[in-house]
């Protein structure tokens, strides 16, 4: 091995342990930011809700009684975050077989001047077709997003490009409507059917 | 999330540090865009994202000013921050791109959001951009489209 061979090989070793040193600690960090969130307090997130689905028709949460709520708030304008939750709950929907059959996907509108049921309609078809899409008035939508604590906040803007702060949390709720964890919505579709598993495995069901 | 922010300068360090080694880019040009892609749009929906790696090898500090491509009205840089659960979006007017950094736009970071689209991105099309640099001008890029939602151009990322 010539001498420059050998000081490219020590620079490029150099390199990957500095890579997989910043990566450890970046990750460890991370995931202990996502454990802290997964034990926020459980109180009195969830309630009532009537909303409107993607035929126009008026439906309550107590349509989905029975089942696992798995709840998304966003946006059809988002360009990043909601495509990326809902592709993970689709992703996750998929890796959960026929355990999905447990579980009601909901992606709540915080837009529901834009996100028409026919606008919501077009968009979900590029994702799990089981994932139900829910708009309403504003009145509605406020209040679904209120009693799940979301925070929504419209940017102030010209015309109708104005984005929408929001939580981007997938709210876990049991068979009986109850609060039961979050989950982060850029979670990995794969490790969030291994949560859900988990969960419903732990409430035996 | 601060954490989310570090993983981001991490992961673009690394990026960063394994650009540097190949140095394949024609001597005129300093600045180098990297595995640029962007998300299908679903039907009807008015905006759709790119993401890219620049990487500035010259010896002066660049500036990322604009962008745009037939596919939609307007082409605008935003940055997105997890503050406690919450997503807020901004856009940056521009992005400084300094000597012998490396920006990545991903998921959950920045991204350069087409507002207006005119027409439905689909999974493997491609479409052009256009970047346009304060001292490096124009550069003309296609952008490869993966799935909705997806996290990358390659399967399984």
């Amino acid at each position: 091995m010539s001498r420059r061979t050998t000081l490219i090989a020590v620079l490029a070793v150099s390199l990957l342990v500095l890579c997989g040193a910043w990566l450890t600690v970046a990750l460890t960090i991370h995931r202990n930011s996502t454990q802290a969130a997964d034990t926020s307090p459980n109180t009195a997130i969830g309630g009532a809700f009537t909303l409107v689905d993607t035929r126009g028709k008026t439906v309550t949460d107590q349509a989905y009684r029975g089942k696992w709520m798995l709840i998304y708030f966003g946006y059809t304008f988002c360009p990043d975050a909601c495509p990326t939750a809902l592709n993970n709950i689709s992703a996750a929907l998929e890796k959960l077989g026929s355990e999905a059959d447990k579980i009601e996907p909901l992606f709540i509108t915080v837009d529901p001047k834009r996100d028409t049921p026919q606008v919501m309609t077009d968009y979900l078809k590029s994702f799990d077709s089981r994932i139900v899409g829910l708009t309403g008035s504003k009145t509605q939508t406020d209040a679904a997003a209120h009693a799940y604590r979301v925070y929504v906040s419209a940017q102030k803007s010209d015309g109708d490009d104005y984005l929408v702060d929001h939580s981007a949390y997938i709210y876990v709720m049991n068979p009986q409507g109850k609060f039961v964890s979050v989950i982060p919505g850029d979670m990995a579709g794969d490790k969030m059917a291994d949560q859900l598993r988990a969960t419903m495995a732990h409430a035996g069901t | 999330m601060t954490y989310r922010l570090l993983l981001v300068l991490a992961l673009s360090m690394c990026v960063g540090i394994a650009g540097q080694a190949p140095a394949q880019t024609p001597a005129a040009s300093t600045i180098a865009i990297e595995q640029p892609w962007a998300r299908a749009t679903p039907a009807g929906a008015k905006t759709g994202a790119a993401y890219l790696t620049i990487i500035n090898r010259g010896s002066a500090a660049d500036r990322l000013v604009s962008a745009s491509t037939p596919m939609a009205s307007k082409v605008q840089f935003h940055v997105e921050t997890n503050d406690n659960g919450i997503m807020r979006m901004r856009a940056l007017p521009s992005v400084e791109i300094h000597p012998g950094v490396t920006v990545t736009f991903k998921p959950g970071g920045m991204h350069i959001m087409l507002v207006g689209v005119k027409q439905q991105l689909k999974e493997g099309q491609t479409f052009p951009l256009v970047l346009e640099f304060e001292k490096a001008g124009e550069i003309d890029l296609q952008i490869p489209v993966a799935k909705a939602g997806a996290m990358g151009v390659m399967k399984g990322m």
